[in-house]
């Protein structure tokens, strides 16, 4: 049924409909609607059998969900910003150990300075934490990635992250089409563990390794990862073929078949990329877009497909790798000939805005050649403020923290000295 | 596409206005997208808040610079904040206020705007009346319906219904009743006139 409702929301229907038997959460910022949502539908047993568990900590929360998975229950939990990186330790251990929870991140930047606002160094920085890693570019998607993210995780046995724009979409009032119970449970059959804590065959999970089965192991994470390589189109296709409309897979290309200048990006930025697309195209530019949904495992070939011929891609990202440049970039280089022009664009930082308009310069600066390949490119950087900052780094030693002096510069209320 | 930018204060229900906003233009089968601007929750600090109205998907996320229709929930926020940014001569403009444009000492910004689309409503003062609180988001709904057509008065009190039930329901649609004949009244009297 379509209904008009906020992005965290309509996930915790989602996820509601998915049957989770344990959610785990720390509630305190940075958290989403979502958790609090599903925390209200176990209490009022609308979601049952579910234990919901509120833990100390998101450390607390992943290893929690760890162990309730070890013991064959569907489990779930979400968090964002710091809060990611306050349970890495037990991110690498839910992949390593194989287990197949689905976790929500709404992804916020991570400090300092402290920023609340919606980027992707959460999640890119566990990109290569072993989990799978989706991102949705529009609420509905974010709804159908976490019904297909059980299945993927389950099938294969390793954690999925789905990642959702946080505000941009978790905040974001739209209407989304929320299947109901009977094709839920159509789509996805109940948990069937290919490991378990079972007092009646008892097994160990974590077994400590040494180097004489260490690399073997690790083999296989690499190879289970590849194999969603295969199964994440698949399930999308059983996905569209069940609810009649399209999401997930590996990549989405938009207008690219014939493009000479393809956008490469992830999450919601998509769409007002499309829009500009669709103005560029009635002009007579040859430009598409092509948005990837799975960024691990990396789909390689696909992107060397969809990216087919064209000159100059630009990759548009919401993260950096301080001291090399784009992480998207880097990947989307893997795909393509030494002939083709990258141009590796860093954009909507700690909430800035991507507009319409920003999107417009910048696609015109590399389409007149103003723009050189290969330079990491800040979108709408206030270079002033930037050279302001460098010349008192330069004239003065103890020329104090950045992030208060830039404040004071850009005249922000809380920036003045008290 | 139609775009609202609401201004108001933590605590007003801006979020909530735009919300309402979206699930009304929803219902009535159009495509919306509601969204605050985010920020540090604190009541009495200025909050806005988005709505985009279209008859076809909307896809473009960023923040409403260039509206077609303004809403002022606080009036003490017009010479505060940059209420009026981005909006043509062609907008609307809707302000929470008893008072006049001219009292609130926006007599010659409205001289540059459509006089039969700017309206001055005294949504808080209607809300006390209808439901003994000074929450004016659903007179400001009924009131936006009867300037901009954008959205039918039914639907606003179909979005109230979806949200509030009961005697809070009863009287927020009240509220959105009264708004809307004051803004029509007004503007048979200006026809008149």
């Amino acid at each position: 049924m379509r209904r008009q409702l906020e992005g965290s929301q309509a996930v915790a229907q989602a996820v509601a409909l998915c049957r989770p038997e344990v959610i785990s959460a720390y509630p305190i910022s940075p958290q989403t609607h979502i958790v609090e949502a599903l925390s209200d539908l176990v209490r009022t047993g609308d979601l049952a059998p579910c234990e919901y568990l509120m833990v100390e900590s998101e450390f607390a929360a992943l290893s929690a969900a760890i162990g309730a998975s070890a013991t064959g229950a569907r489990t779930y939990t979400a968090t964002a910003s710091q809060g990611l990186l306050y349970m890495v330790e037990a991110v690498y251990n839910a992949s390593g150990l194989g287990l197949p929870i689905v976790m929500t991140v709404a992804n916020r930047a991570i400090g300092a300075p402290i920023n609340i606002w919606n980027d992707h160094s959460d999640a890119m920085s566990q990109r290569d934490c072993g989990w799978i890693q989706l991102y949705a570019r529009s609420n509905q998607e974010a709804l159908d990635l976490h019904i297909q993210a059980f299945k993927i995780a389950e099938e294969l046995s390793l954690p999925v992250m789905v990642c959702m724009d946080g505000f941009v979409l978790t905040h974001a009032v739209e209407a989304v089409d929320l299947p109901n119970q009977q094709e839920v449970d159509a789509f996805l059959p109940p948990f069937e563990p290919r490991q378990v804590l079972d007092p009646d065959d008892p097994v160990t999970i974590g077994a400590m390794v040494g180097p004489e089965a260490f690399t073997e192991v690790k083999y296989l994470m690499h190879v289970k990862q590849m194999q969603a390589l295969d199964l994440v189109p698949e399930i999308a296709g059983e996905f569209s073929q069940a609810f009649g409309r399209s999401s997930g897979g590996l990549l989405h290309a938009y207008r690219s078949v014939d493009a000479e200048t393809i956008v490469v990006a992830l999450g919601s930025v998509l769409g007002t990329i499309e829009e500009v697309v669709d103005e560029l195209r009635a002009e007579g530019v040859k430009i598409g877009a092509v948005g990837l949904t799975c960024f691990r495992p990396y789909p390689l070939d696909e992107v060397r497909q969809a990216l087919g011929a064209a000159r100059k891609v630009i990759v548009l990202e919401k993260a950096f790798a301080v001291g090399v440049g784009g992480i998207v970039g880097q990947n989307v280089r893997l795909a393509l000939s030494r002939d083709a022009s990258v141009y590796d664009v860093v954009a909507g930082l700690g909430g800035r805005p991507i507009t319409k308009r920003s999107l417009h310069a910048l696609f015109a600066d590399v389409l007149e050649g103003r723009l050189e390949p290969n330079r990491l490119t800040f979108l709408d950087l206030n270079r002033d403020l930037v050279e302001r900052e460098l010349q008192r780094i330069s004239d003065t030693r103890r020329s104090g923290p950045h992030a208060e002096n830039i404040l004071r510069d850009v005249g922000a209320v809380a920036a003045g000295p008290h | 596409m139609f775009q609202v930018r609401i201004h108001g204060r933590g605590g007003q229900g801006v979020v909530t206005a735009a919300e309402l906003l979206s699930v009304a233009a929803f219902l009535e089968g159009r495509e919306a997208q509601a969204f605050p601007t985010f920020g540090s929750e604190r009541t009495g600090a200025p909050v806005t808040a988005f709505c985009r109205i279209d008859d076809k998907a909307i896809r473009v996320r960023e923040p409403i610079t260039e509206p077609d229709a303004v809403i002022v929930q606080d009036p003490t926020l017009v010479h505060q904040v940059a209420v009026f940014d981005g909006l043509g001569g062609d907008g609307y403009l809707l302000v929470n206020t008893t008072r006049t444009f001219s009292e609130l000492g926006l007599g010659t910004y409205v001289e540059g705007l459509r006089p039969e689309r700017c309206v001055t409503v005294p949504a808080t003062d209607i809300a006390r009346e209808c439901l003994g609180r000074p929450l004016p988001n659903a007179a400001l709904l009924g009131a936006f319906a009867a300037l901009t057509h954008e959205v039918s008065l039914d639907f606003v009190a179909t979005a109230i219904r979806h949200r509030f039930s009961g005697r809070i329901a009863d009287q927020n649609l009240a509220a959105a009743v009264r708004a809307h004949s004051f803004v029509l009244t007004r503007e048979s009297e200006a026809t008149v006139a």
